[in-house]
């Protein structure tokens, strides 16, 4: 039986695909069968960060509208052979997901998988309140910035109030990871520190995922950051994060860059 | 200008942790209880009005959650003529 993780932010553009596919993968590459599910129908993203927008044949309305077996509509990662994809529909909207429909495959999804990840759309409709229905965790994508934490608190509320966990008066687990953090900038105070995004927002914190250049790159080149680049830093706060989920204790540290020796000293005379 | 410097120096991040602190208080109430609030809001408001013609408006429910007490307050504004008849 699956866990199903919800990864979802309210706000746009703060990292969700990016996490989902970090995670997604560095799950997978712990042994794990995972499958990532994008949950944008209309504007499905999360095909592109895998690298797999050419492989796309069915999506996620075709099987919840029964017009392909959930089979024929996951594709299987070429690199990794225990992560799987199941698209969005590129064309047709949201209204297209029906309640049952989503229910029926998240269990389908649930018997075949370890793990399965929803990555929401952004705002607080029906694509993202479908996306975190079924979920038994959830990720809160959220950057240190007045508005994002501001649309992540909303999100909270409705995974308290939305979600079936909830409904039920069942423990919904919530995490926070917290990404294109700059220690620096925090450090300076032009930039809102770990401790207070926690104090506000209240939800423990999975990982920090500091601000990098590799996860554009891993972007262009359609490869998950913690494949791509696993020794980076971004990719080393995605493995933590994963390790974490599976329940080992992992100290929390805000992974950096290997620094030159003229780097690492002007750093540390800043902080 | 040393009181300046120091005040620039102090960077912006405390004043969105401010701003956020303080619109998050209220926005917890406004959104937070939505569901529990609008249903009592509307049955209460069905009880007055089966006794007295009361303005929509002239309404107030605010709900304030503390950490072991949370109050509902309804405010209502009864029109003239009810404190005549009193």
């Amino acid at each position: 039986m699956a866990k199903i993780i919800v990864v979802t932010s309210g706000k746009g553009g703060v990292g969700k695909t990016t996490t989902t596919a970090a995670l997604g993968a560095a799950l997978a590459q712990a042994g794990q069968n995972v499958c990532v599910v994008d949950f944008d129908v209309g504007l499905r993203n999360l095909d592109l960060i895998m690298g797999a927008e050419r492989r796309v044949v069915y999506d996620l309305i075709n099987v919840v509208q029964g017009d392909a077996k959930l089979t024929q509509a996951l594709i299987r990662d070429k690199r990794l052979d225990t992560l799987a994809l199941l698209p969005a529909s590129q064309t047709r909207d949201k209204d297209a997901l029906t309640d049952e429909g989503v229910a029926r495959v998240i269990g389908e999804l649930r018997e075949k998988f370890d793990w399965v990840i929803c990555d929401s759309p952004a705002g607080i409709e029906r694509g993202a309140t479908l996306a975190m229905r079924h979920a038994d965790i959830a990720v809160v994508v959220t950057n240190p910035e007045v508005s994002s934490v501001r649309d992540s608190d909303r999100i909270i509320g409705l995974l308290d109030s939305k979600t079936e966990r909830a409904e039920k008066g069942e423990h919904l687990e919530k995490h926070l990871i917290l990404t294109r953090y700059d220690p620096g900038r925090a450090e300076r105070g032009e930039m809102l520190k770990i401790e207070d995004v926690l104090e506000i927002l209240s939800i423990p914190l999975l990982a920090v995922v500091p601000e990098s250049e590799e996860v554009l790159k891993a972007s262009n080149l359609g490869s998950p950051v913690t494949l791509n680049a696993p020794q980076s830093a971004p990719a080393r706060a995605y493995i933590d994060a994963v390790r974490r989920l599976r329940g080992e204790t992992v100290e929390m540290i805000v992974p950096s860059e290997k620094r030159s020796l003229l780097g690492k000293l002007f750093t540390r005379r800043a902080a | 200008m040393n009181l300046l410097s120091f005040l620039s120096r102090r960077g912006t991040a405390p004043v969105a942790r401010e701003r956020l602190q303080i619109l998050l208080a209220h926005e917890r109430t406004a959104f937070g209880n939505s569901d529990l609030v609008a249903v009592l809001r509307e049955e209460i408001l069905a009880v007055i009005a089966k006794h007295v013609a009361i303005d929509q408006d002239k309404v107030k429910i605010t709900m304030e959650r503390g950490n072991s007490v949370s109050t509902l307050e309804i405010d209502v504004e009864l029109p003239k003529a009810v404190h005549q008849a009193a």
